[in-house]
């Protein structure tokens, strides 16, 4: 077991390196840098701006650049944000929250809708409620999330029942500490909904084909006619063994949910890492880019490392160290 | 190919899906005639119309006529018992049919020159919604389809190739596949297409979008197509054809391609709305399509402005149940032709 970890976060490291190698690399390429704006402004004198770019090394070609922001993070210096003024771990560190966050809060709405949803639809299969949920997982399933963002913002403009936008009201800092919770429960809703929904379609359609392929079992039919009661039945045979595909799609949505986040958040104004990549990528804020990258392809590996611990830990079938 | 096409039509979801793409497709070909207004045509007048309401009246058809309540909002009202005449096929501005014939005529056009006809209403600066909306379906229409083609053309190379030849050349286009697949690939759109942007045109912008999606998605066809052609490899017809001294080329083209020929069919229809979303993504996002060319995503853009929320403007998002109908289109097409494909996939 602890082998399989370690042989799976060694991959890690290939990995990150060539991930930021290739954003250094593109990021060269784009004209311009993270010391531009400063350079447009009439009043910077020039000495400056070039002691600030030997500083920086902006000077020296991308390779050597590369090497230097290398060295730095190896003692875990991950820079500083030209646009934002403060350290890359700060600014990432408050970001990661918010979105860790909502994540969490999407996958939980997602899974306890999905689960139950995807259940009753296999066990009263081609009735109206099957043909129901499942026309509805496929039309949210096919609707674009930055829409269905909108419309969310759209809702909340016209209804005014949840904000409009952020992850805290302005009079945040004054409330108690439970009216804080409520505040970010409150902010908290609607991205859940809209990133939830499509989680949910997927979710459902693969717990439905699941449940029917347990039910049609010889282990079921075996129960049964032990005369174990049917709801029995369904919860200790047939969904212990439905849920298996599943657990290893947690991982998976776990590390999609970071990064599927991004539209979400610049739609919804919601302070995640998503918006915060998008708006450093924009403005070359290098760092920030480079460090918020690392993170989520961290988030990704280490995701599918968990999906395949608790698939482990829920199938006893499998073994990690058979699987390569 | 024939019975493919008649077994899809067999199936009510497979209509339905075939019928709608193909209204899609015809409204994409004929956006110039269907075009109330030229799609840049501005009137800073009547910003945020509301769309016309059509009525017969006077033995013909005709548009109520609006007045300009408030200036502020804006805010309109219908003039009661003022009625401009809207003529069918009747001679409007001017356009290429297909990009070849210059003509004149349109499907709906007002006879004066003072009403207004906004099918959906008007945008921020007064453009038609509805003829925006027309000439947009055009790109988001064809970037699925060309965006695929390239995909599954690198896809087919790099998979096919490596599960044919193995060994080294098999090793390190897996491992650059699997690369390609563990970076999140929104921020490597947005990375890609920060590089690429400035080097080109605004009008070039399409072709730019379509190449970075595919670049993006090729990965995942790769590796699919790479495993069936390791084992179909190993079959007999192969070896036959292997040991008759055929070249490599030869037996890909002729043995292995039509053998994937289902697959890339279903994949395709499959994989198309990726393409959609991600250019109405991109372009949303400001990324994409630029102004003053029309596409879905970036006239969803607009709608982010708060005043459109506060003041219920519904028909600028419009665009966005155009592309939520493509989608749907595609998706149900694509899984009535794995059903009939193969059938043994099919999903209870």
């Amino acid at each position: 077991m602890l082998a399989f970890i370690l042989r799976r976060l060694l991959t890690l490291i290939p990995l990150l390196l060539g991930v930021t190698l290739l954003v250094f690399l593109l990021m060269s390429l784009a004209p311009g840098d993270f010391l531009t704006p400063v350079k447009m402004q009439r009043d910077v004198p020039t000495e400056l701006i070039a002691e600030l770019e030997r500083e920086f090394g902006l000077d020296r070609p991308w390779y050597v650049q590369y090497g230097y922001w290398l060295g730095n993070v190896l003692q875990l210096n991950f820079g500083y944000s030209w646009s934002f003024k403060v350290p890359v771990t700060d600014l990432i560190g408050s970001r990661l929250f918010a979105t860790f966050l909502l994540s969490l809060t999407s996958l939980l709405f997602a899974w306890c809708i999905a689960i139950p949803l995807g259940v009753l639809a296999a066990i009263y299969k081609d009735s109206i409620f099957d043909r129901l949920s499942s026309f509805l997982a496929y039309a949210a399933l096919s609707i674009p999330e930055f829409f269905l963002a909108l419309l969310a913002v759209w809702f909340a403009a016209v209804t005014g029942i949840f904000p409009i936008g952020g992850a805290t009201s302005i009079e945040h800092e004054f409330l108690s500490f439970g009216g804080r919770v409520l505040d970010r429960l409150h902010h908290l809703v609607l991205p859940t909904i809209v990133l939830g929904i499509g989680g949910i379609a997927g979710l459902m359609r693969i717990m439905r084909a699941n449940f029917l392929d347990a039910i049609r079992a010889d282990y079921v039919q075996t129960a049964r006619a032990k005369g174990v009661p049917e709801g029995w039945v369904m919860f200790k045979h047939v969904l212990r063994n439905a849920i298996n595909p599943l657990v290893s799609a947690f991982g998976f949505s776990f590390s999609s949910l970071l990064s599927g986040a991004l539209i979400v958040e610049i739609v919804m104004n919601y302070p995640g890492l998503g918006n915060l990549i998008y708006h450093s990528l924009l403005r070359e804020d290098q760092f920030v880019v480079l460090a918020a990258i690392m993170l989520s392809c961290t988030m990704l590996v280490l995701g599918n490392l968990l999906a395949d611990i608790c698939l482990a830990w829920s199938d006893p079938r499998i073994r990690l160290e058979s699987h390569d | 190919m024939k019975s493919l096409f008649r077994e899809v039509l067999r199936r009510r979801l497979g209509q339905i899906s075939l019928f709608t793409l193909l209204a899609l497709y015809l409204t994409a070909l004929f956006a110039g005639f269907l075009a109330t207004q030229p799609v840049n045509q501005q009137n800073l007048d009547a910003t945020y119309h509301p769309p016309t309401r059509i009525t017969w009246h006077d033995g013909g058809l005709a548009v109520r006529a609006y007045r300009l309540v408030d200036r502020s909002g804006p805010h309109y009202e219908v003039v009661p018992d003022q009625y401009h005449r809207v003529r069918l096929f009747a001679p409007g501005f001017d356009y290429k049919l297909l990009g070849l014939v210059p003509l004149k005529r349109h499907l709906l056009q007002a006879e004066s020159p003072e009403a207004r006809l906004y099918l959906l209403g008007s945008d921020s600066t007064g453009r038609c919604v509805f003829s925006r909306l027309v000439y947009g379906s055009r790109v988001s229409l064809t970037i699925g389809l060309i965006g695929i083609t390239i995909t599954l053309f690198l896809g087919l190379i790099v998979g096919g190739l490596s599960g044919y030849f193995g060994g080294k050349i098999d090793f390190f286009a897996m491992r650059g596949v699997e690369f390609l697949m563990a970076v999140p690939s929104l921020y490597l759109l947005l990375a890609l297409r920060s590089v690429l942007a400035p080097r080109f045109s605004s009008d070039q912008m399409f072709i730019v979008i379509v190449i970075i999606l595919s670049l993006i998605g090729w990965a995942g066809a790769a590796r699919v197509l790479r495993g069936m052609s390791l084992s179909l490899r190993r079959r007999q017809f192969v070896l036959a054809a292997e040991s008759m001294g055929q070249s490599p080329l030869r037996i890909l083209r002729l043995h292995i391609l039509p053998n994937l020929a289902s697959y890339l069919l279903v994949a395709a229809t499959l994989s198309i709305p990726g393409y959609i979303l991600g250019e109405a993504a991109l372009s949303f996002l400001g990324l994409g399509i630029a102004e003053p060319a029309s596409s879905w995503g970036l006239m969803l853009s607009q709608a982010q402005n708060i005043k459109i929320f506060m003041l219920n403007f519904w028909w600028l998002l419009t665009p966005g149940a155009a592309i939520f109908v493509t989608v749907i289109a595609f998706n149900l097409l694509g899984d009535v032709l794995r059903d009939v494909v193969d059938p043994r996939m099919k999903t209870q």
